[in-house]
């Protein structure tokens, strides 16, 4: 059942003050691509996606994720926990000793949810190729979604992948890039220009849709929304999403500076003061 | 039992090819992929007779690894083809995360591994794959040793769920090994002997039945056993056959470094120390030339494991 744009918000409010506080925990992890993609992780888990969060690897029938840029693996945790993958609890063990919820994500521990290892970048557009081939061969009609980061981009295998799915219609495939122009070393503009992305993959024969207003919850859920009745129609689709990095927390926000850094106990009190408990804290 | 002696000649990655395409009639779920070496492979008779399983790549082969790791979510049991050097040194992250560490259901099969690739040269020859890949936790290596023995490893693994390394190669080579039957990780008895313990994996395994006559005529009555799965290595086949003979010579068609030589050495070291010799590419690049050349050129004839034997022998 499909939830309102209200309720969804709720969500995104309570896994934002999740990102901040299991990075805090740990002092490590990566809060500014997690938060930048909040609005995109809850309204695809709560409002998309066809799932059952009593877990299957193969998920037949199942509307299936991957996440290549491992590394935002803070709001992939938490939403999935909200989902009911595994108890909100667990998530107070991220990147600590012996447990499922790793700095990137991986099927190793059998974490419910999680059906890839990532965090290497540039894997996951060919890993949801393989995944929605295997859906075609088995007549199942359900779809699969990627995300990447734009810096992830730089990765060679990822054209090879755009290639491969426009050559063999690969339709029944969702990517989206989050667009937030920030990588480790700076910008992406700076570091290495990506160009007009939207030329170049029309030009590798994906249709594409832009959405600037990445963490605004009813343009995200209407893009993915829009993304979804252009499947079957013989092209693999791109969504090319604007993010904010840092989204949610001000002083976070528009910066590569927060990619890869925790913040401190006062920070930590800053960024929870700007979010609201909606679903109590872990 | 094997033949000491044989009737025909064939590449290895026929057995290879022979065997997809038994499995694509006896199993639905197996699919194959291959970045354009379809014919070098000898996967088109696969392809032919089962065009919607066939996954034509394209020169990418990372792309095809990940496919393959994907292809198993939903109960696909992939097998990515292509030469051994893009089969692992190139895509070898692309197989520690989205295979390995993810413990995706696919096999890697790798053609055209070592220096009997011949003229095409070092680019294409590697010598250090079994390393690359038996480093991977979790990873399965297999190098067979003639038509067969490929043919009968390709059904097998297909029965394993796990991640796969099958090595094999190019050049029309002796047919001794039976067919059918593969059990992955169980080393074969070829010879019994009680002077030497000679260990011999893929190609090499010919070489060493080939030492078997000229060591009698010296007195030596050597132990041949075919090690075809390095890893896992089966450890009680070598320590029984140690203890018998107290000597050791590995043979394969790899570096000297990461093969099977250092699997056994790992494995004495630790519950039986041995005198032991290594017949392999002493860390060297390959080059163009014809097979035969170059596997007398790089010590991996009989007439060095027959050098190998006298070495140890004289340790023991």
């Amino acid at each position: 059942m499909s939830k309102s744009i209200p309720e969804l918000e709720k969500i995104a409010s309570q896994v934002r003050r999740d990102i901040v506080r299991m990075v805090h925990a740990v002092n490590s992890g990566h809060p500014g691509g997690s938060l930048g993609c909040t609005e995109f992780f809850v309204g695809l888990y709560f409002s998309v996606l066809t799932h059952n969060p009593s877990f299957n690897m193969d998920g037949k029938d199942e509307d299936l994720f991957f996440l290549s840029n491992g590394h935002i693996s803070p709001v992939f945790y938490s939403v999935l926990a909200h989902s009911g993958y595994f108890a909100k609890d667990e998530l107070a063990t991220f990147r600590k000793l012996n447990s499922r919820l790793q700095g990137h994500p991986t099927t190793h521990e059998h974490l419910p949810g999680v059906r890839i290892a990532s965090g290497s970048l540039g894997q996951g557009l060919s890993v949801g190729i393989g995944a929605a081939l295997t859906k075609k061969l088995n007549g199942d009609k359900s779809i699969v979604y990627t995300l990447h980061g734009d810096g992830e981009l730089q990765e060679g295998q990822i054209w090879e992948a755009a290639m491969y799915a426009a050559h063999n219609q690969v339709d029944n495939l969702i990517a989206t890039v989050d667009l937030n122009g920030q990588q480790i070393d700076g910008s992406t503009k700076n570091v290495l220009s990506l160009g007009n992305l939207k030329a170049k993959w029309e030009a590798f024969g994906w249709q594409v849709l832009d959405e600037d207003k990445g963490n605004d919850m009813q343009s995200v859920v209407n893009v993915l929304q829009k993304a979804k009745t252009l499947t079957g129609n013989g092209k693999p689709i791109l969504i090319l999403l604007k993010t904010d990095m840092g989204a949610g927390v001000d002083f976070m926000m528009g910066s590569h500076k927060w990619h890869g850094v925790a913040p401190n106990d006062e920070q930590l009190a800053q960024a929870l003061a700007q979010l609201e408990e909606t679903l109590g804290d872990y | 039992m094997a033949n000491f002696t044989y009737t025909e000649k064939k590449d290895t990655r026929s057995g290879f090819g022979a065997g997809l395409s038994e499995l694509g009639r006896s199993n639905p779920d197996v699919v194959a992929l291959c970045a354009d070496l379809t014919g070098s492979l000898k996967m088109d008779a696969f392809q032919k007779e089962f065009p919607d399983r066939f996954f034509q790549i394209g020169i990418a082969e990372a792309n095809m690894i990940g496919i393959a790791a994907g292809m198993t979510i939903g109960g696909k049991i992939p097998f990515t083809g292509t030469f051994a050097n893009f089969s692992t040194g190139r895509v070898y992250d692309q197989i520690r995360q989205s295979v390995a560490y993810s413990g995706k259901n696919v096999k890697i099969c790798a053609s055209h591994a070592g220096v009997t690739l011949g003229e095409d040269g070092a680019t294409h020859q590697i010598l250090e794959d079994i390393g690359l890949m038996k480093m991977l936790p979790g990873m399965v290596v297999i190098n067979p040793c003639d038509y067969n023995q490929t043919k009968a490893a390709t059904i097998a693994i297909a029965e394993y769920f796990g991640p796969v390394y099958l090595r094999f190669g190019r050049p029309a080579w002796p047919i001794f090994m039976p067919e059918g039957n593969f059990q992955i990780g169980k080393a074969i008895h070829l010879k019994e002997g009680k002077d030497v313990s000679i260990f011999a994996t893929g190609h090499l395994v010919w070489k060493a039945i080939e030492a078997i006559e000229p060591l009698k005529a010296l007195g030596i009555d050597a132990e041949v056993i075919n090690i075809h799965t390095i890893k896992p290595l089966d450890e009680e086949a070598v320590l029984d056959s140690v203890a018998k003979t107290r000597c050791v010579v590995t043979a394969e068609e790899h570096n000297i470094h990461g093969g099977l030589g250092d699997s056994i050495a790992q494995l004495l070291a630790r519950k039986n120390p041995t005198p032991m010799e290594f017949v392999a590419v002493n860390d060297t690049f390959g080059e163009s030339a014809t097979p035969d050349q170059l596997m007398k050129k790089y010590g991996l004839e009989s007439s060095n494991i027959m050098k190998a034997v006298q070495a140890v022998l004289k340790r023991k």
